[in-house]
C-alpha cells in the first residue's frame, strides 16, 4: 500500500476550481485531509483496493484521485459542473489514473431516477458542501443519495457543529454513524463574502453504515433503544462489524481518534 | 465513459420514460487503455451487471465477437473468459459521441469522455 506521505504529495499539485461557483459551495478538499482520509479507509477497513466506489459531487476531484491511487478497481466521480468536470479530467490526464470515470449528473437525481445505480457501489466517498449558504441541508440530501447507491459503507465530512444533527437524522434512518476523526479544516477565502483570509472550521470524518450495529465511542447523544453507551459495548460491536463484512484485515483500527490536522 | 459506466446509465429520470436502458451508443472517438486484471473484481461485477445491455454496448462500440449472447455456466472457472470481460468493460473507452434514449431518442453527449446526463427541467 502507498504510503501516506507519498499519497498526499501526488494530491498536493492538484488543480483546483478555476472560478468557484457560490450556489454550488465548490471548495476543493485539502489535500492533507483528502489523503488522510483515503488512506485512512483503506489502512482501517479495506474499503477501496479492488472496489467499485463513487464520489458524489467529485469537483475538481481530489477524493477521486485519492481513491484511484489507493488502489480502486473504477472510481466514478459524479459532478453537475462541467468546468470541475474538466479540471477534473486534466487532474486525472496528468498523473494518468486510467480507473476512473466521470459522469456528469445532478447527484440528488442518481438514487430516485436511476435505479441501475441502487446498491451497485462497494463504498461511496463524499465530500458534500457544508451547507452555511443558501443551500441547507444539502450535505445529508447527498448521504442520503450515497447510502442508496452504497451497499457497504458511506464516508463523508461534515460540520462538527452540526453532529448531533447528523445522528439524530441517520438513527431516523436507522443508519448507524461513526465518528472516525474530528478535522481542522481550513476554508481557504474562496468567495467575496468571506472577510477573513482563511477560517478554520472542524469537521467530522463520518461513516455511514446500513444494518450493522456499530457505536460511536465519542457519541454525543445515545442511541434512541439505549440509555448508555459503554466503551466496552463500543468495541465489542466494532469487532462484530468486522466479522459481518467478512474480511480478515490486520492491523484494523476500531476508530481513529484525535485530530489529523 | 467505459462499458462498465454505460451499464449503470439510464436515462428514467425523464417523464414519460418507462426504462430508459440501455442506452444506445454512438461513438465518434474510442481509445484503450490498460488496466490490471483483477478476477475477483471482475467475478464479483457480473452478477451487478445487465448482461444483454453489456453484449447491446460491446455490439454499438464494436466488440461483440469478445462476449456470448448469454453468460454460459460456470464462468467464474473460464478465464479466458473474464479476461475478455475485464477488457470490454474496463479498457474501451468512448471519448466523443453520444448515448440516445431508446424510448424518446433524446441524445446525452459524450465529450472528453464524460457523459453528460443533465436533464433540462421540462424534461424531469
Amino acid at each position: 500500500m502507498i504510503r501516506l506521505k507519498e499519497l498526499e504529495s501526488w494530491l498536493q499539485d492538484l488543480q483546483d476550481f478555476e472560478t468557484p461557483k457560490v450556489a454550488l459551495e465548490q471548495y476543493q478538499t485539502p489535500p492533507h485531509i483528502a489523503a488522510h482520509i483515503a488512506h485512512t479507509i483503506q489502512a482501517s477497513f479495506g474499503d477501496l483496493e479492488g472496489k467499485l466506489v463513487a464520489d458524489l459531487g467529485c469537483g475538481c476531484g481530489m477524493l477521486t484521485v485519492a481513491a484511484a491511487i489507493m488502489g480502486t478497481a473504477t472510481v466514478v466521480g459524479f459532478d453537475i459542473d462541467s468546468d470541475a468536470l474538466k479540471t477534473c479530467k486534466e487532474n486525472l490526464e496528468e498523473l494518468e489514473i486510467t480507473a476512473a470515470e466521470l459522469v456528469q449528473a445532478e447527484v440528488r437525481q442518481l438514487g430516485v431516477s436511476c435505479s441501475r445505480f441502487t446498491k451497485l457501489f462497494d463504498t461511496v466517498l463524499l465530500n458534500p458542501s457544508f451547507g452555511t449558504k443558501c443551500n441547507q441541508g444539502t450535505d445529508l440530501e447527498f448521504v442520503q443519495v450515497a447510502l442508496e447507491l452504497s451497499h457497504g459503507p458511506v464516508y463523508s465530512l461534515h460540520k462538527t457543529s452540526t453532529r448531533a444533527h447528523i445522528i439524530k437524522t441517520a438513527s431516523r434512518w436507522g443508519v448507524n454513524v461513526q465518528v472516525l476523526a474530528k478535522l481542522r479544516y481550513d476554508l481557504p477565502n474562496t468567495y467575496k463574502f468571506h472577510k477573513k483570509k482563511s477560517v478554520d472550521i472542524e469537521v467530522d470524518f463520518i461513516k455511514f453504515t446500513v444494518n450493522c450495529h456499530i457505536v460511536v465511542e465519542d457519541f454525543i447523544k445515545p442511541c434512541p433503544h439505549r440509555s448508555t453507551v459503554p466503551s466496552k459495548w463500543a468495541k465489542l460491536d466494532v469487532k462484530h462489524m468486522e466479522m459481518l463484512d467478512g474480511s480478515n484485515q490486520t492491523n484494523r483500527q476500531t476508530a481513529l481518534s484525535g485530530d489529523f490536522a | 465513459m467505459k462499458l462498465i459506466t454505460h451499464n449503470m446509465l439510464t436515462s428514467k429520470g425523464m417523464k414519460n420514460v418507462k426504462e430508459g436502458f440501455p442506452l444506445k451508443i454512438q461513438a465518434e472517438e474510442m481509445r484503450n487503455v490498460d488496466i490490471d486484471y483483477d478476477r475477483d473484481f471482475i467475478t464479483r461485477m457480473i452478477p451487478k451487471l445487465d448482461w444483454k445491455a453489456l453484449v447491446f454496448a460491446a455490439q454499438c462500440v464494436g466488440h461483440k465477437e469478445d462476449l456470448p449472447d448469454t453468460l454460459p455456466d460456470g464462468y467464474e472457472n473460464d478465464n479466458e473468459l473474464l479476461k475478455r470481460l475485464h477488457h470490454v468493460l474496463l479498457e474501451v473507452e468512448v471519448i466523443s459521441g453520444c448515448l440516445e434514449c431508446p424510448e424518446t431518442q433524446r441524445k446525452f453527449p459524450i465529450s472528453n469522455g464524460i457523459p453528460n446526463m443533465l436533464l433540462n427541467e421540462d424534461e424531469v
